[in-house]
Order: structure tokens, then C-alpha cells, then sequence
């Protein structure tokens, strides 16, 4: 076959052209430096004679696997565990899930403010506003209208911002779930400049004395240069409207995402800020397991889940919770 | 990360050298590497580990031919595997012997029903069908309105009902396309989770109502392990009779397209590669293996490569290299065919390994503007001859250019080792890398 030939040939070359791309990607110097980051972390799992069971360890590793962890976190998880049995002596299979559990949690970072919290909003900031970025169909628009309703609840006045101006009838959805959480919307006609939206949401919002604005944007994915740079310039709008605003940027991550959600995460963070994680459809059996990958490489807390399509199931991130659901379903140990 | 699979299996593979064969013993620490590919694109853990029995199988008591090198004969076994368990590609949808067909798209929330059925309605239409676009979503709010406007954009009639179940709206818009002369039907249904089982219930019912002649299963590419449970859910419901790829325009590997393919063997009919309502196309096995490899497109890269470079040049240059009278002038020139071929983002996705670009990839399109400044700063003569160029026509070149003197060195240095490399290269092959492979990157 004719393509089997070109791959063929391509492979024979491509080594010294693979070295060629790597000595032109230096040009701009520092550009290669965040790959570098989890490469190097990765240890061979030391051979020991510790009282570790290697199949337990399989059915461990299958376990982040499994939810979406990724090989190379998992590999860290498990040398940080055999290291531990190792110092600790310990022996039992409760003993080691446990101690598993731990780790697990250990990678997970805790919000600042510890417990993140609806009731109050940080001082100096009203509006208080909240950018919610993300790729196509995580779930932005819904998680918005979760969080208008949250805040509301919480006492707070909020005004949602329509800037998903792109997608067919997102403004239209938008407004039902403004309807349904009781709060204001501002927004604009579809195909207009979703950075005069956020601009006139501020506007609206200081003019009403509002304490909470949420600003919706269009999916886009992360690789998409140009409407990276459309992000960045809302971004930019709304701290000349509101020096400071955003206050929160929170980036929606899908709980099925597999590998991909690392370079999301990092391509938005770069753009934008990334301040916060959603984490949404949590109520399927996908186990969200991306994220511990993700808080591996940034330090990045997870503010809310999404766990299901109601108006109130969005709940603040809790570890313990998160990762006791990581294990659901899995026998360990048995047998 | 940077290091590709064929890099990593051709160090596994070094102290083989000499082996004539490929044995258990000697391929284990190059299957582990494959698996971890296989992880990291997101196939599913167990999928990934039945693909590796069976390449092992395959590979062991193979002869080592001379023009390969055995880490290339395994990716190429590991690549013809996949190719096969992938399947083959078809883009046809099943038609009725009694019009209307009726096509139902499902899949989870999110996942790009809505936009693959205007899509879907568009080609269609394209290839000369009446289709009608029937919005039996009525879970998601302004999900018909979102049908709806897509319908407006296509120019293609959209049956919708407010207020009323999915299952009216479905059965309601098959009278309707016989009514009114429409051979195709495509419903968009609501998203739902597998695990729901009101919604799966609701799914079922539209079938049951509307006997699909085609039901399509409709899957975004960055799923992860999860996808094969959603799958198989879905095909133990629904019995689909193809999947739907979405949103590959992603840098995502798409591991899912084999664990679901693995599971339920069901052809991928389609994938999307964009939002805009004509970017659909036909799924190509042999792409996605290399992609979930993390080796690239190459195929795309070669052909779109090919449509764009422009022959006589690039015959021209083939003989340059040879005599190694590669020029900056003609760094240029390839700089700019290069550019030809869209945003450099899109192009770099398709280089093997450059798929994984650092989070700030935007630069990329600025370092080629700055490389092609350096250059525009030389004079003809050292264009064509580098090798005078010193200390103070650095600096001049430099400031003509606004970069810095590192800047310019590097950019020199890069050339140099570029022309190094070309010697190298036996001349037939040339050309077919110029085209698909050499990129000045940035
Ligand atoms: N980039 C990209 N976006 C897509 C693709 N298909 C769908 N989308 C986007 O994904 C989001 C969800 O799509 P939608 O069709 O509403 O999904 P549904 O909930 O399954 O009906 C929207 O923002 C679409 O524009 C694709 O192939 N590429
Ligand atoms: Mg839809």
C-alpha cells in the first residue's frame, strides 16, 4: 500500500528531523521549559522485597488508570506509596489502602481560602467577578446557571454576562437558566463582540451595585490561537472596566476527559489565569481522575462539581469525598 | 513528552543491534513502551493490553529485514494492527427502501449531536438528498432553538415541536418528511448519561417509535478511559451502526476511537473536526493509528503538503540540496510554502511529536516571523553563502531585524546543522520530505 511505503520512509528520517525541530523550537528560549516538568519525575518502581503484594499493586494501578489518572501520575503515586510501606513496615491490606487513599488526597490541592465558601466573598472586590472558560460542551453554560443560582441563595445579587455570542442560541440558553436562578442577565445580540458583552455586564453590574458577576464564554479549544487571543482580549476588557476583574477565572473541565485535559489546562492557564477548576458530570461513571494528573503538574484547586442537570447539583469540591468515589465499583484486595 | 514512541522503542531497541529476530525476551521493554502510548492517547487500559498480546504475537519470530530497523518493524506491525482493528471507512448511512431514511444521532451531553446532525444534514443535502432535521431534544434549554438556527444556516427545514415528548416530535417528523417529499430525516436527540436510565428509556422509545434505519452514536475525541462504558451502554441499548468522532480538530489524541471500535465493532463513520457546518469528514484508520501513536499525521501532512507545494520548486530545490547549495534564500521560500499551508498551529499538529506543543504555543507563529525577519535583514550575498557572516554583520542583521545577536546565532547555527542533515538524506527521498516533513518550525 501506497501509505505504508510513506510511513515507512517518513519513520527513517524522522529521528534526525525530530532533533532538527527540537534545536529550532529553542529559538525562543524558554518555550521548552514546561514539558520538562513530569518527564523527569518518573522513576522505575524500585524491585524491593517489601511486604507489598505485587498484584495488589496491579489492581492499584489499574484503579488510576482506570479513572483517567494517567500513567505517568500514577507511576509517582504508587513509588510515593511503595516508599512509605517500605519506611513504615506496614503490612495489611486495610493498612494499604488506606495509606493509598492518602496519597491520592496528598496531590489534590485545597482552595486557599480552605473551604471555599458561597457566603462570603472576598473583600475589595464588588462586583465579585467570575470568568468561566472551558472547551466545547464541558458543560459552562449549565454550571453558570448552578452558580447564579448558588450565589443567589447565598444572599448575593448577581448579573450573568452572555459572552458566548458564537454558539446557535447559547444566548437563548443562557437566559432560561437566568430565569430559573432569579438573577439578571446582560447580553447582546448573537455574533456580536463577546468583549463588549463582558464590558457592558461590568457596567450593568456597578451601575446596579450587584456583588456577583458571572461572565459565560464561547467553547473553544485550547488550540485554537485566535480564539485564545479573543479570551485574553475579554480578559483584558473587563480589567478596564474593573480593575482586577476578573477575580476568578474557572476553567470547566469534563469528569469523562481523558489525557487531553492536562493541555487544557495548561493552554488556558497561559492565556487567561486560570484561577479554579470545575469539575463537571460527576454523576456518570467517568471518575474525573484527569484532574489529580492535572494537580500534579499545577497548582490548580478544584471549586465545584457538577453532578447532574438540575439547578442544584453543583456542590463545593470535597478531596475525601472525591476520592473515595475514585475507588467505587473497584473490588480491591479480594479474592 | 517530547520524545516520540519511535524514539523511545528505537533506544529499547539499541542493544539489539545485531539480533536478527525479533524474541519475547527482546521486546518486552519496547512493548512497555507501547503501552504507555496506548495509555497516555486514552485507550482503554484493557483494550491496550489485548492490542499488545496480539502485536507481541505478531511480532515475535519475525525476521529483521535489512532496511528496517527493529524498532521500525514494530511500529510498523504495532501500526498495521491498529490500522485493521480500526476497520475500514465508510461514509455511507444506510438508506430506506421506502423513503423517508431515518437517521437517529445519540450520545452523551456535550458530546456534538446537534452540530453533527446539521453537519450530517449539510453533506446530505451536498450530495443531492432532501434531508429534514427533526429536534427531539427537549431536555437541554434552547437546544430545538440551537437546531433550529443551525437548520437556518444550511438552509435545511428543521421539525420542531414545543412543549411536547421526544417520541411525538420524532414520529411527528417522519409523517411530515413523507408529507412534504423529504428522503431523510435526522433526529437530534438530548444528551444523557449511560447510566440514566428515565433518559436511556427515552432513547429507546424514539427507536422503537421511528424504526431507525441508521443510528449513530456520537462521541467526543477527548473522552477518556470511560468511553468504552458509554459505548457499550449505548450499543447494548441502541445497537448503533456507527460512531461519530468529534472535535479532532483538538490536539487530543484519540485513544477512545480504538477502545470503542475494540468493544463494539461498529465502523466510525464520521468525525468533526471543527465547529463550522462543513467541517465533516470521512475517518481514515490509518490516520487516526498514527495519531494515537503520537506519530503524527504524516498521511494528512504529505497530502495537504502536497497540494500546496509547489512542484517545479521543490524539484529545483531537491537538486540544491544535493549539491548542498541549500541557501537561506531557499529557507525562505519553504518558510513560506509552509505558511501556505494554514496556521501554523494546524500544520504543527500534524508533525509527529510536535503534536504536544508547550502550553504557550502561540508563539510558534511569531517565532516564524521572526526567523523570516533574520533572514529579510541579510544582504543577497549572505544569503547564499552564511558562512560570511560575522561578528558585526550579526549585529547589523540583528537590529535590522530587531532580534538579538543570540537570536541571529542560533538561527545560523540551526541552518548549519539543517544543512548537515540534508547531506544525509539519500536523494530519492528528498523530496517526499521536503514535502511532508520539513518544517522551519519557529
Ligand atoms: N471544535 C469543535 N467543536 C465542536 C465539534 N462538534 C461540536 N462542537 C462544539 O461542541 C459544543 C457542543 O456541541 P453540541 O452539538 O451542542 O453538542 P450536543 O450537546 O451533543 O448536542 C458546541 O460548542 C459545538 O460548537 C467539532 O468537531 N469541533
Ligand atoms: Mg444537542
Amino acid at each position: 500500500m501506497q501509505r505504508d511505503s510513506v510511513l515507512v520512509e517518513t519513520l527513517q528520517y524522522r529521528n534526525d528531523f525530530m532533533a532538527f525541530f527540537e534545536t529550532l523550537t529553542k529559538l525562543k528560549s524558554g518555550l521548552a521549559k514546561t514539558r520538562d516538568s513530569i518527564v523527569s519525575k518518573v522513576r522505575r518502581l524500585a524491585a524491593t522485597k517489601s511486604l507489598i503484594d505485587d498484584d495488589l499493586l496491579d489492581q492499584l494501578e489499574e484503579i488510576l488508570i482506570a479513572g483517567d489518572v494517567g500513567v505517568e501520575t500514577t507511576d509517582i503515586i504508587l513509588t510515593n506509596l511503595k516508599r512509605r510501606v517500605k519506611e513504615n513496615k506496614y503490612e495489611s491490606t486495610d493498612q494499604l489502602i488506606t495509606l493509598f487513599k492518602k496519597e491520592v488526597e496528598a496531590i489534590l490541592h485545597v482552595s486557599e481560602s480552605e473551604e471555599p465558601s458561597l457566603a462570603f466573598l472576598p473583600p475589595d472586590c464588588k462586583p465579585y467577578v467570575i470568568m468561566v472558560v472551558g472547551v466545547n460542551g464541558v458543560g459552562k453554560t449549565t454550571t453558570i446557571g448552578k452558580m447564579a443560582y448558588q450565589y443567589k441563595q447565598a444572599g448575593h445579587k448577581v448579573v450573568i454576562g452572555a459572552a458566548d455570542t458564537f454558539r446557535a442560541a447559547a444566548n437563548e440558553q443562557l437566559e432560561i437558566w437566568a430565569k430559573r436562578a432569579g438573577v439578571d442577565i446582560v447580553q447582546q445580540s448573537h455574533g456580536s463582540d463577546p468583549a463588549a458583552v463582558a464590558f457592558d455586564a461590568l457596567s450593568s453590574a456597578i451601575s446596579r451595585q450587584s456583588d456577583v458577576v458571572i461572565i459565560d464564554t464561547a467553547g473553544r479549544l485550547h488550540t485554537k490561537t485566535n480564539l485564545m487571543e479573543e479570551l485574553k482580549k475579554i480578559k483584558r476588557v473587563m480589567d478596564k472596566r474593573l480593575p482586577g476583574a476578573p477575580h476568578e477565572v474557572l476553567l470547566v473541565l469534563d469528569a469523562s476527559t481523558g489525557q487531553n485535559g492536562l493541555q487544557q489546562v495548561k493552554y488556558f492557564t497561559a492565556a487567561v489565569d486560570v484561577t479554579g477548576i470545575v469539575l463537571t458530570k460527576l454523576d456518570g461513571t467517568a471518575k474525573g481522575g484527569i484532574i489529580l494528573a492535572v494537580s500534579n503538574e499545577v497548582k490548580l484547586p478544584v471549586k465545584f462539581i457538577g453532578v447532574g442537570e438540575s439547578i442544584d447539583d453543583l456542590q463545593l469540591f470535597d478531596r475525601r469525598a472525591f476520592v473515595d468515589a475514585l475507588f467505587e465499583g473497584a473490588e480491591i484486595g479480594g479474592n | 513528552m517530547f520524545e516520540s514512541l519511535t524514539q523511545k522503542l528505537e533506544t529499547a531497541f539499541k542493544k539489539l543491534r545485531g539480533q536478527g529476530k525479533i524474541t519475547p525476551q527482546n521486546v518486552e521493554d519496547s512493548l512497555r513502551e507501547v503501552r504507555r502510548a496506548l495509555l497516555d492517547a486514552d485507550v482503554n487500559y484493557k483494550v491496550a493490553k489485548q492490542f499488545i498480546e496480539d502485536v507481541q504475537k505478531r511480532a515475535i519470530g519475525q525476521e529483521v529485514l535489512s532496511s528496517f530497523t527493529p524498532g521500525q518493524l514494530i511500529i510498523k506491525i504495532i501500526n498495521d494492527e491498529m490500522v485493521k482493528l480500526l476497520g475500514e471507512s465508510k461514509m455511507d448511512i444506510a438508506s430506506a427502501q421506502t423513503p423517508p431514511t431515518v437517521i437517529l444521532v445519540a450520545g452523551l451531553q456535550g458530546s456534538g449531536k446537534t452540530t453533527f446532525s446539521a453537519k450530517l444534514a449539510n453533506h446530505l443535502k451536498s450530495k443531492g438528498r432532501f434531508p429534514l432535521l427533526a429536534a427531539a431534544d427537549v431536555h437541554r434549554p434552547a437546544a430545538i432553538d440551537q437546531l433550529e438556527v443551525l437548520g437556518k444556516q444550511i438552509e435545511v427545514p428543521v421539525y420542531a415541536e414545543r412543549g411536547t415528548g421526544a417520541v411525538k416530535i420524532a414520529k411527528e417528523s417522519v409523517n411530515f418528511a413523507r408529507k412534504n417529499v423529504r428522503d431523510t430525516v435526522i433526529i437530534d436527540t438530548a444528551g444523557r448519561l449511560h447510566v440514566d436510565e428515565e433518559m436511556m428509556k427515552e432513547v429507546e422509545a424514539v427507536r422503537d417509535a421511528v424504526k431507525p434505519d441508521e443510528i449513530l452514536f456520537v462521541v467526543d475525541a477527548m473522552t477518556g478511559q470511560d468511553a468504552v462504558n458509554a459505548a457499550r451502554a449505548f450499543y447494548e441499548r441502541l445497537n448503533f451502526d456507527g460512531v461519530v468522532l468529534t472535535k479532532l480538530d483538538g490536539d487530543s489524541r484519540g485513544g477512545a476511537a480504538l477502545s470503542i471500535r475494540a468493544v463494539v465493532k461498529k465502523p466510525i463513520k464520521f468525525i468533526g473536526i471543527g465547529e463550522k457546518l462543513d467541517a465533516l469528514e470521512q475517518f481514515f484508520p490509518d490516520r487516526i493509528a498514527s495519531r494515537i501513536l503520537g506519530m503524527g499525521d504524516i498521511v494528512t501532512l504529505v497530502e495537504k503538503a502536497q497540494e500546496h507545494f509547489d512542484e517545479e520548486k521543490a524539484v529545483k530545490m531537491e537538486e540544491k540540496l544535493r549539491k548542498s547549495q541549500f541557501t537561506f534564500e531557499d529557507f525562505l521560500d519553504q518558510l513560506r510554502e509552509v505558511k501556505k499551508m494554514g496556521p501554523i498551529s494546524q500544520v504543527m499538529g500534524m508533525i509527529p511529536g510536535m503534536n504536544k506543543l508547550p502550553a504557550n504555543a502561540e508563539i510558534d507563529e511569531r517565532g516564524l516571523v521572526r526567523v523570516e525577519a533574520i533572514i529579510q535583514s541579510m544582504t543577497a550575498e549572505e544569503r547564499s553563502r552564511p558562512g560570511i557572516i560575522n561578528g558585526t554583520r550579526r549585529r547589523r542583521i540583528a537590529l535590522g531585524s530587531g532580534t538579538t545577536v543570540q537570536d541571529v546565532n542560533r538561527l545560523l547555527k540551526q541552518f548549519e546543522e539543517m544543512q548537515k542533515m540534508m547531506k544525509k538524506l539519500k536523494k530519492g527521498n528528498m523530496r517526499r520530505m521536503m514535502q511532508g516533513m520539513n518544517f522551519p518550525a519557529n
